[in-house]
């Protein structure tokens, strides 16, 4: 039996998260206890860790920072598979500008940009931010967690904010501008698009996520 | 290619069974609903809308557990309607495993507690139900909100409205033509438009779909980010691929089901 800890810090819904590993770990077999908790002890007990998020920024961080999710998640990263998921991923990166500017954890080098209130498509359309629904992401490296995900398969997104960051990209896709939509360092394996919402490429992303041993 | 033009079947339920009314009345029973969104999202649907169209007290419960059950074999994201008027209605529905609430009647009664909802629980999961009929025809159509299924007028300005809602941080706008839900003569175009191109966030166009041409029309003319019908899937005129392969055909970028 493995462990999957989630880590809750009271902002938003993860309960896709955890009805998705569940149902992932039941497919292929694989003995799998889904922690959804805020316990330092049992973060770090966890075989597996799930970092997620949604909301805005400033909220998100004012409850990281009270709980010392930072420090939790700096922790996992030295020692066994991480994921992060939209708003997690973004918390990783050194700074956002969401809510007039918010500094996040710093773990992973980069920031945060808003998509811009004049985001043009490719025939000079107007695009709608959020940018909400599925989108293609290029497979920029290979990776475990792509293991059978086809390139270019549409992941669902909702997001006004995007990560940039160098050298690391796993996947890319485009809104008006080419984005980094998943990165892998290490131990950490992050998302813009939600996998627990991404039907049978997601699934199989966080089937792969399971088997992961990290590095 | 981008983001894909979404197609979003609506399971509208009475008491744990998918019915489907037209113009609100003559309800006719589709199924059960987690059989049904089941049957869909493995047909390739973007998104499942789940409308509890009685809402009453007693029946919670069953809806409660209706969303449950569905969430926990659906892994595409469920906006869940019809009753939410506290933020513990939301609470429920987000812990049940909805992703997203659709709020209708309670914006118009009380706008404020859309804003206390996306603050509380995110603009990306507060979506905003706006039931509009057309007040004024000609050069300058004009359409009102209308509430109690289309019963009673506000005299609210639906455009106006969807903007002012959009400000108070509802993340997507679910609009409604009353002249046309259920009639199967297609989407409300001119609506569709003005307020998609009034709002910075995704419309989506809802009432009156009869053929796969017609939501080809509401992202051609309507300029609307997803579509949403009932009855054309629930009665199995058509299948959720046909449509994708009927919008693919009109040039509109959609996502193919997954194997």
């Amino acid at each position: 039996m493995s462990t999957v800890a989630v880590i809750d810090y009271g902002m938003g819904n993860l309960h896709s998260v955890a009805k998705a590993v569940e149902h992932v770990g039941r497919e292929l077999a694989i003995g799998i206890k889904v922690d959804v908790t805020a316990q330092p002890r049992k973060i770090a007990a966890a075989d597996r860790v799930i970092f997620p998020g949604v909301g805005a920024i400033r909220d998100c961080m004012a409850e990281i920072r009270r709980l010392n999710v930072g420090e939790m998640v700096a922790e996992a990263m030295q020692t066994k598979p991480v994921l992060a998921i939209c708003v997690g991923m973004q918390a990783l990166m050194e700074h956002s500008e969401e809510n007039g500017g918010v500094d996040c954890l710093g773990l992973v080098p980069g920031e945060v940009r808003h998509f811009g209130d004049e985001l043009r498509g490719a025939a000079g359309t107007r695009l709608k931010v959020p940018h909400m629904g599925w989108n293609e992401v290029r497979q920029a490296r290979g990776h475990p967690l792509w293991e059978g995900v086809p390139d270019r398969s549409r992941f669902y997104f909702v997001h006004s904010y995007y990560v940039r960051t160098a050298g690391i990209a796993t996947g890319v896709s485009t809104y008006g501008k080419e984005f980094v939509s998943a990165f892998a360092d290490r131990n950490i394996f992050a998302t813009q698009f939600h996998p627990e919402k991404s039907q049978t490429a997601g699934l199989r992303l966080l089937g792969n996520f399971l088997r992961w041993a990290g590095e | 290619m981008g983001l894909a033009k979404r197609i979003i079947p609506c399971l509208d339920c009475d008491n744990g069974r998918v019915v489907k009314g037209v113009r609100f009345v003559d309800i006719r029973d589709a199924g059960d609903p987690v059989e049904v969104s089941k049957r869909y999202c493995d047909a390739g649907a973007d998104e499942i809308t789940f409308l509890d169209i009685t809402a009453s007290h007693e029946e919670r419960a069953t809806t409660v557990e209706t969303v449950g059950a569905i969430a926990a074999r659906v892994f595409i994201p469920l906006t869940v309607g019809g009753g939410i008027r506290k933020l513990d209605d939301i609470r429920v529905m987000l812990n049940a495993g909805a992703d997203k609430v659709a709020i209708n009647t309670a914006a118009v009664f009380d706008p404020s507690f859309v804003r206390a909802a996306a603050e509380r629980f995110g603009s990306q999961c507060i979506v905003v139900a706006v039931d509009a009929k057309q007040v004024e025809d000609g050069a300058r159509p004009r359409w009102e909100i209308f509430t109690h299924g289309g019963r009673k007028p506000t005299g609210i300005d639906a455009v106006q409205w969807c903007g002012r809602m959009v400000d108070y941080g509802a993340g997507e706008i679910l609009l409604t033509s009353m002249d046309r839900d259920g009639t199967k003569t297609g989407f409300d175009n001119r609506l569709n438009r003005a307020v998609s191109g009034a709002v910075r966030v995704p419309v989506i166009a809802s009432g009156g779909v009869g053929t796969l041409e017609h939501l080809a029309e509401g992202v051609i003319e309507g300029g609307v980010d997803a579509v949403l019908a009932a009855s054309i899937f629930h009665f199995h005129e058509f299948t959720i691929a046909q449509a994708k392969q009927h919008m693919a055909s009109r040039g509109i970028e959609v996502r193919q089901a997954q194997r």
